[in-house]
């Protein structure tokens, strides 16, 4: 409503978040978070076994995690924030309101971050020197892993607060939103999971790092296949925790989440598969710990544990970004961007009659189209495309077939589509509305587009929407604290 | 303002601090920032420059390996403290800051691969500077592809930036490329550019002037002071365009953010810069050049701050009107937003003392009506099949509503309805199960 929208109508604005926040989380954890422990842990292994071939194996594992992590790691977790302030504006600039000082200090420990991976990955070659070097060396690897992981300490509570904000909907303040009841079980999931994951990915690495020495191989396979061992039973009883704690509703779209509303059906085959998975996994990981000369794991199928839980954390990303709704930030707005509160207000006068970005105030029965593809830009393209992914001319398709649609019966729908749909949220606007709405739908049957603000721009604005600019309270700020 | 100028309402959260306190940290945040993409771009050309050269007199190729090796740690520095002004500007500017991205949404996030695929060429540069040592065009070619991409990334945080200051042009533009046409984007550009230059200059001297560093050991066959005076005239001959670029930024940039204080600041900013140049002119006659370099960077230092603090001070007076009425429509528009609210909240609980048939009929109007019909399957199955199941157990009724199960193979599963209260539930009963259809 107040921001002009960006729309990609063939991919869909959400697959940017998808892919950039999916390949963020897909570095950072396993080699961020959990990584740096883990390398910390081989070099650690080489001081005390007096075998240099350790220390020379966890310098290499640190150089493919240092170019990966500041690049792509790096620019994926900048990414989330372009991608972020496209697809959902007003959901971001809230949570930067609220998580303001969280995001700084998160800030303040990521440049502390930055500053130590080089310390550790550039001094390497000095700490060779001397065994005080070495221990001097192995201690900033402790210093470094304990700071990645407060990073995650730190964005796992935005992350839940979207899901459940708790006490804050009672009193706005940073530690009500911080310390909100999805907060410590998914810190507990995502840490043990990090950890998991820096083992496996670790596993794959050795069966190429070390193709020239087999015996390395199989001590490498075994004591990282011992580590994974150790997490994987935490990150089991951690994920059970979180998911008692996901809310009643959201559990209720699990079906859809996991499996999109295509194959909504099949959302307990592909649970069956995930546990198959994760039962390869655990195989794996125990034969890889009862590694000797005698009794190998094979290099391809190191690597199997890793994709597995690359595959695993991929569609929890999804499913967790899914459950959400109909909100972007749980009980306090809605996917759409816009907030449970305004409702009232919309419904009754018209969402057209408040919005900024919108050509048409009055519908009428010559502007009834472009009304209704306003309406559809404003309310719906958050998530719908006309033609791409989640495209709506593919929905009305499964709902009403190939016979011409019917506008009444399309509005009509609208008007309880958040109740046959929970994870939908409900029209943000009033009868007329949705019979234009319904309207531009009706015409979407026989081809259409829609091009979004980086390509179109804003276009024509109809006159500003009625203010009470006169009221002698207009000149208070309603943030209160703008002006002193 | 035009017009056409848009007044939209900013989210009505409050600011997570007193406003001159975020003001404060986002000068100095951005500053610091700004100082390692400077080092960043103008390390990248100057590796390319003196491999160039290198090629010719191969003592430079090792200088240029030298540099390369600043600028992957430069850039990782510009990308961390990246985050903050971000942050910042999104918290203060939310309105004008999304808005610009919006705009030119594709070259905005086209940014994200571009600067990874520039980063991605700079290790592959410096990392393959001994294994390409035979292919060395090849190889400068990587470097160059390196510096190109870091030669285009400006371009889009100068449209946003732009952008941000004149809600009076959004209308007038369609992508990123219009907002390139915006007058002042290209001469801030090229202000910038020079910036970059400048400040590598400086850092050249920084650098190599450290009496720990030992020159000839790193760097045989190439003379300290003379890289040093190179470094002092890219910093001279820079610092000169910029009394050209500056004024035509000046004269681009629309009048209704001039103020006295900003005019202020960036006088003071070319006062502090003047003795600077002196010095470095100085620092040129002399057989051993690198003594002044102290006094010239804090005056340089010094000349950003103040032309940081003015370009800020330009933005705040060109917003300050379209800022204020913002405010006032937010603050109009959210008591409507109030008074509808409890309009609502009255209106709900005046439906809650409806007789029961007529509460259950809204009831299902509201919630049920999309999918079910009086004697027709829409969705689910018409109330008449209802009343056959649950005539006579309109609790079982109830629970199926709060919690159904998939009964029915050939029909989608029916979402719950947690959200019915228990009077709403009753009335749902007996309008559903009392039906004659």
């Amino acid at each position: 409503m107040e921001f002009p929208l960006f729309h990609l109508d063939f991919l869909n604005n959400r697959i940017l978040i998808a892919v950039i926040a999916i390949l963020h989380v897909l570095i950072n954890h396993p080699l961020a978070v959990g990584g740096i422990p883990l390398v910390t842990l081989l070099e650690w292994q080489g001081s005390r076994s007096g075998d240099a071939r350790w220390d020379e194996l966890a310098q290499r594992i640190m150089k493919t995690f240092f170019l990966i992590t500041t690049t792509v790691g790096a620019l994926t977790g900048v990414g989330i924030w372009f991608s972020t302030s496209l697809v959902n504006p007003v959901a971001i600039g809230s949570l930067i309101r609220v998580f303001f000082w969280a995001w700084f200090t998160e800030w303040l420990v990521f440049v502390t971050e930055v500053a130590l991976i080089m310390v550790y990955f550039l001094s390497w070659k000095r700490s060779l020197e001397s065994p005080e070097a070495k221990k001097r060396h192995i201690r900033w690897g402790i210093i470094l892993s304990i700071a990645s992981w407060i990073t995650m300490v730190l964005i796992v509570a935005i992350l839940s607060f979207m899901m459940d904000p708790g006490n804050w909907m009672s009193q706005h303040t940073l530690v009500n939103g911080f310390f909100n009841p999805i907060y410590a079980p998914q810190l507990a999931f995502r840490t043990t999971l990090a950890m998991l994951m820096a083992g496996t990915v670790v596993l794959s690495l050795t069966g190429w790092f070390c193709r020239r020495d087999e015996d390395l191989r199989l001590k490498a396979v075994s004591l990282v296949s011992r580590w994974s061992l150790i997490w994987l039973p935490l990150c089991a009883i951690a994920s059970y925790w979180y998911w008692q704690r996901v809310p009643g509703a959201m559990r209720a779209n699990l079906a859809t989440a996991v499996a999109t509303q295509a194959f909504s059906n099949w959302h307990e085959a592909m649970l069956l598969i995930m546990i198959t998975g994760l039962g390869i996994v655990l195989l794996l990981l125990t034969a890889g710990a009862m590694t000797s000369p005698g009794f190998r794991v094979p290099r391809y199928a190191a690597v199997v544990p890793a994709l597995v839980l690359a595959g695993c954390l991929g569609s929890f990303e999804r499913v967790r970004e899914f459950i959400r709704k109909p909100y972007a930030i749980g009980q306090y707005m809605y996917s759409n961007g816009i907030r449970v509160q305004e409702y009232p207000l919309l419904q009754r006068d018209g969402l057209l009659a408040h919005a900024t970005y919108t050509p048409v105030r009055e519908i009428t029965s010559e502007n009834e189209l472009q009304a209704g593809q306003t309406l559809f830009t404003l309310t719906c393209t958050r998530c719908h495309t006309v033609n791409g992914v989640n495209s709506i001319r593919v929905q009305l398709n499964r709902m009403y077939g190939k016979q011409p649609w019917e506008k009444d019966k399309i509005a009509q729908f609208i008007s309880t589509l958040h109740t046959s749909r929970s994870y939908m949220p409900p029209f943000p606007g009033n009868a007329r509305e949705r019979q234009a709405l319904a309207a531009y739908l009706v015409s979407l049957q026989t081809g259409g587009q829609l091009p979004g603000a980086q390509s179109v721009g804003i276009g024509q604005l109809a006159a500003p929407p009625a203010y009470d600019l006169n009221d002698p309270d207009a000149t208070s700020d309603p943030t209160q604290e703008r002006i002193p | 303002m035009s017009p056409q100028t848009p007044f939209p309402r900013d989210i009505p959260l409050p600011l997570p601090a007193p406003e001159p306190l975020l003001i404060v940290l986002l000068v100095i945040a951005f500053l610091a920032h700004l100082l390692f993409v400077n080092l960043m771009l103008g390390g990248s050309l100057l590796t390319v420059f003196y491999e160039w050269r290198g090629l010719r007199k191969p003592a430079y190729d090792e200088l240029a390996h030298e540099i390369a090796k600043t600028v992957t740690v430069n850039k990782s520095l510009a990308v961390v403290l990246g985050v903050a002004p971000l942050l910042l500007i999104n918290v203060l500017y939310t309105i004008y800051f999304y808005t610009a991205n919006s705009l030119t949404g594709l070259a905005w996030i086209m940014l994200i691969p571009t600067i990874t695929l520039a980063f991605v060429l700079t290790y592959l540069h410096k990392y393959s500077w001994e294994a390409m040592r035979h292919h060395k065009r090849l190889h400068l070619g990587i470097g160059i592809c390196a510096s190109g991409l870091f030669l285009l990334i400006p371009f889009v945080f100068l449209a946003n930036a732009t952008l941000m200051l004149f809600p009076d042009r959004w209308f007038s533009i369609q992508g990123f490329l219009s907002a390139l046409s915006v007058p002042s984007v290209l001469p801030r550009y090229f202000h910038f550019l020079l910036a970059s230059l400048g400040v590598s200059g400086l850092a050249l001297v920084g650098y190599f002037r450290r009496e720990q560093y030992d020159f000839e050991a790193h760097l045989p066959g190439l003379n300290r002071q003379e890289i040093l005076k190179q470094g002092y005239t890219l910093t001279l001959g820079a610092s000169c365009l910029q009394f050209l670029a500056g004024p035509l930024v000046m004269v681009t940039l629309p009048s209704h953010g001039f103020s006295a204080a900003m005019l202020g600041s960036i006088g003071l900013g070319i006062l502090a810069a003047l003795p600077a140049l002196w010095l470095i002119w100085k620092e040129l006659q002399s057989p051993l050049p690198g003594k002044r370099f102290i006094q010239i960077g804090g005056l340089l230092s010094l000349t950003v701050l103040l032309m940081v603090s003015g370009r800020h001070l330009y933005r705040e007076t060109a917003l300050a009107s379209h800022k204020h009425q913002m405010q006032i429509r937010t603050a109009s528009y959210e008591r409507q937003v109030q008074t509808a609210a409890a309009e609502a909240k009255a209106a709900e609980a005046a439906e809650a003392s409806l007789p029961l048939p007529e509460l259950g009929a809204k009831t299902f109007q509201q919630n049920c009506a999309g999918c079910h019909a009086a004697q027709t399957k829409l969705v689910g199955p018409p109330m008449t099949e209802m009343v056959k199941i649950y005539g006579s157990k309109p609790a079982d009724f109830k629970a199926w509503v709060q919690s159904p199960g998939k009964k029915r193979p050939d029909y989608p599963q029916m979402p719950a309805f947690p959200q019915l209260s228990e009077k709403q539930l009753e009335g749902l009963a007996v309008y559903v199960l009392n039906s004659k259809h």
